[in-house]
């Protein structure tokens, strides 16, 4: 019997791999990534590809104020991934953050308009985060409950909630219109600034302080706290912690209302601290990038501050690209996918190894011998 | 194995060598800046909704681009900015840039330019479209608009001739003559002008009558075709629209039902069925706030353009789908309007409720309420656009009907 032919390549997984040659490969998709960015930029555009560059660095962080806006933008989209992580550790996939910050933003705009001339301020502002964080709180329990009692996917549900939320929004802003059949509010009690977060410093240090505190709060609290452990135990495996005597529903229901609650509190700062009004683009989809961010720093929240500072830096940058050599926005876009494309694909290079044929080990493999590492990307059962 | 080695030196080639390009092609596009040799020597900002996809935001950036060529200026222009903290954020990164002239050119960007306009004084704000300029009493912050609705007023006077040349030639009965709209909200600029449109096209065709649909959005491509689809089937024979893709046009142009367009031309694609379109040309104010500015002279509060300043502007007319005839019509009736012997909203030709108007009160003063604040209807016929700059005629005149309203 003829031998047969090993194939070109074939993967195998790796174990893991010490924290400078999973560095090492992150780096070179980075290199990669902008050699292939510089190829695009020049065939399609004829631009010089470091100007290109150097104008996107000067667009998140050129002046003071960009360096500002870039850290508000940072703040907010780490905030909505922090709100997503405990859900996700427990494998619970929360896709509803959009419409989660919607309703917090619209409960925020309700307190404003609805109390604005009648509480005094410290109260209107205590009013309005209870009510966002109440309200997103809710938003979050209603699929949480579902998955909880009849076991529905919690993917679909998420997600349909936020079409709910959205159509809500866009009943209120045609009841709140100013003025009539504009499909506008415009800045909600602009001469009273009634219910408005207080400016410290500048409009935008309030609230990076607070999510700053939060990220502190998540990583304490997901990492030391015996509630962060059972959120990992269901996440592994609902099987095991039903056995060790952890009430999986409860576990569900409480990390839920929290995901919930931390949007709720996002469209909180987007109303009260930065735009003071509500549209239905106020997430402008940053509840799904915040997926995004939250797998890129494997459900770190320290890890989050940088996969979250990437993305801003990456959607200001392609934002000055466009103003600056008046291409389409479109543009900024595609250089902002090949990015993300590499630092995302180079994962795939961490976990496992490329052996191409010559070199290939002359053993048989042995797939299921090993064990995968802890990794997410290692998991192999899903509750999905 | 070799294979692959060989797709990898090619590989490696080729970057190389485009690598070697851009590095040897000198970059000819430089961010842009102020030239001053020649021109003011002033720097000017503006912020769009959307980038050039959208004709309305195309219309905007067409208009500041002619504006700087005449000036001799390069402006800097901000698009796809949301109507939120982002606006306010690209106005204050424009005066850091160095502007002294910020222009934004969507509704929902005014109380952010108004935010801005109140921080940096020595910087003027113009907001395209606003209401608030006249009640704010702030020095820097200015509104302005065009007397768009003699443009739709004209726009009617071509459909109407259509429809004449539709019934003459049997193709349609006197009492199906029947027009739709598609407009975005129930706002008053878009009632305003659909109103101008009917009374144009009334003006030739005494009959026609007009059903208006909205969309509740100024942009949304799929609502847009689905509702001239839905006008088409319900009977209309002509189609107008107030709001900024190619959803109604292309619609029309499937169904072979003549079409009248908003913000430019859409001949390319509706080459059967466009008539013609109307448009304000921001170029002359832009021209005219710019060097304002440049010159240290106030800047009007409130400014309405007018077929005079040629800010209100019809394309050419499409004669593959027009009358016979519509160019010279318009250019008859276009004299009258300048010469203002002709008012659009002449309060004897159109009644509302059965009833002529000697009276109303509009909302020209913006508040939650919409409570009607000042007397619009003097020597016999509704004053638009004078009061502010913005449109105010909000009136249901009879032979239009609103097949929704939930906008």
């Amino acid at each position: 019997m003829p031998e047969k032919k090993a194939p070109l390549i074939h993967l195998t997984k790796r174990k893991v791999l010490p924290w400078y040659a999973a560095w090492g490969i992150r780096l070179a998709a980075i290199v990669a990534a902008l050699i292939v960015c510089a190829i695009v930029t020049t065939v399609t555009t004829g631009l010089d590809p470091l100007s290109v560059y150097s104008t996107m660095f000067s667009g998140a962080f050129g002046t003071t104020r960009r360096l500002w806006i870039t850290g508000k933008e940072t703040a907010i989209l780490l905030c909505i991934s922090l709100a997503l992580t405990p859900a996700f550790r427990m494998w619970f996939w929360n896709l509803g953050g959009e419409g989660q910050i919607l309703i917090g933003a619209l409960a925020t705009a309700a307190t404003m308009i609805l109390l604005g001339t009648s509480l005094p301020g410290p109260a209107l502002i205590a009013v309005g985060i209870i009510a966002a964080i109440a309200a997103g709180a809710v938003w979050a329990l209603i699929p949480a409950v579902f998955k909880a009692k009849w076991n529905t996917n919690e993917t679909l549900f998420t997600l349909m909630m936020n079409y709910v939320a959205t159509q809500l929004v866009a009943y209120y802003v045609i009841v709140w219109e100013v003025p009539k059949g504009s499909g506008t509010i415009g800045i909600i009690n602009q001469k009273s600034e009634a219910g408005w977060l207080p400016v410290i410093g500048n409009r935008y240090l309030l609230l990076i302080l607070v999510v700053a505190v939060l990220t502190v709060l998540m990583y304490i609290y997901l990492t030391y706290s015996k509630h962060g452990y059972e959120i990992s135990v269901v996440g592994e495996s609902e099987a095991t912690a039903r056995y060790v005597g952890i009430k999986v529903e409860k576990v569900i229901l409480r990390t839920m209302l929290l995901s919930g609650a931390i949007c709720g509190l996002t469209g909180y700062l987007m109303v009260a601290g930065t735009d003071h009004t509500l549209t239905t683009t106020l997430a402008g989809g940053q509840g799904f990038t915040a997926v995004m961010v939250a797998w890129l720093a494997k459900f770190n929240p320290i890890g989050m501050i940088f996969s979250s500072l990437l993305i801003a830096f990456l959607s200001r940058g392609s934002g000055e690209i466009s103003t600056a050599f008046g291409l389409n926005h479109a543009f900024g876009d595609i250089l902002t996918g090949i990015i993300l494309f590499f630092i995302i694909g180079c994962e795939f290079f961490i976990n496992y190894k490329l052996n191409l044929r010559g070199k290939a080990p002359k053993e048989p493999a042995r797939p299921a011998a090993e064990k995968a590492p802890a990794a997410p990307e290692g998991k192999e059962e899903s509750h999905v | 194995m070799k294979k692959l080695v060989s797709l990898l030196l090619v590989l490696v080639l080729a970057i190389g060598l485009l690598a070697g390009c851009g590095g040897n092609t000198p970059s000819t596009t430089a961010a842009p800046t102020t030239t001053k040799a020649q021109g003011l020597d002033i720097k000017v900002g503006l912020i769009c909704l959307h980038d050039e996809n959208s004709t309305y935001d195309l219309n905007f950036i067409n208009g500041m681009k002619e504006a700087g060529k005449a000036l001799g200026i390069e402006p800097i222009i901000k698009t796809n900015i949301p109507e939120g903290q982002e606006c306010y954020d690209a106005a204050a990164d424009l005066v850091d840039a160095g502007c002294k002239v910020v222009f934004a050119d969507s509704f929902g960007h005014e109380d952010y330019m108004i935010q801005a306009a109140k921080e940096f004084k020595d910087v003027q704000f113009c907001h395209a479209t606003g209401t608030k300029a006249h009640t704010e009493g702030l020095d820097n912050y200015h509104n302005a608009f065009a007397a768009i609705y003699e443009g739709r007023y004209l726009a009617g006077v071509a459909a109407g001739l259509k429809l004449q040349e539709m019934i003459e030639a049997g193709k349609v009965t006197k009492d199906n003559c029947k027009i739709g709209y598609i407009g975005a909200f129930t706002y008053a600029e878009v009632m305003s002008g659909y109103t101008s449109f009917f009374l144009g096209a009334r003006s030739i065709v005494p009959e026609a009558t007009m059903e208006v649909t909205f969309t509740g959005s100024w942009y949304d491509e799929t609502a847009e075709k689905e509702a001239a689809n839905k006008l088409i089937n319900a009977g209309c024979v002509l189609i107008s629209q107030h709001a900024d893709s190619m959803g109604a046009p292309t619609a029309c142009e499937a169904a072979g039902v003549p079409n009248v367009s908003y913000n430019g031309s859409t001949v390319s694609a509706c080459p059967n069925t466009f008539i013609v379109a109307s448009r304000i040309d921001w170029a002359p104010y832009f021209q005219y706030a710019i060097s304002a500015a440049a010159k240290g002279e106030k800047i009007d509060t409130d400014w309405t353009g007018t077929l005079a300043t040629g800010s209100v502007k019809l394309t050419d007319v499409n004669g593959q789908a027009a009358a016979k005839g519509t160019a010279e019509k318009l250019a008859e009736v276009q004299k009258a309007l300048e010469a203002g012997t002709l008012h659009v909203y002449d309060t004897k030709n159109f009644t509302v409720k059965g009833e002529a108007l000697t009276s109303y009160m509009a909302d020209v003063d913006t508040d939650p309420e919409y409570k009607g604040d000042t007397e619009v209807i003097k020597d016999g016929f509704f004053h638009e656009s004078e009061f502010r700059s913005a449109p105010y005629f909000d009136l249901r005149i009879d032979g239009i009907t609103l097949l929704d309203e939930k906008y």
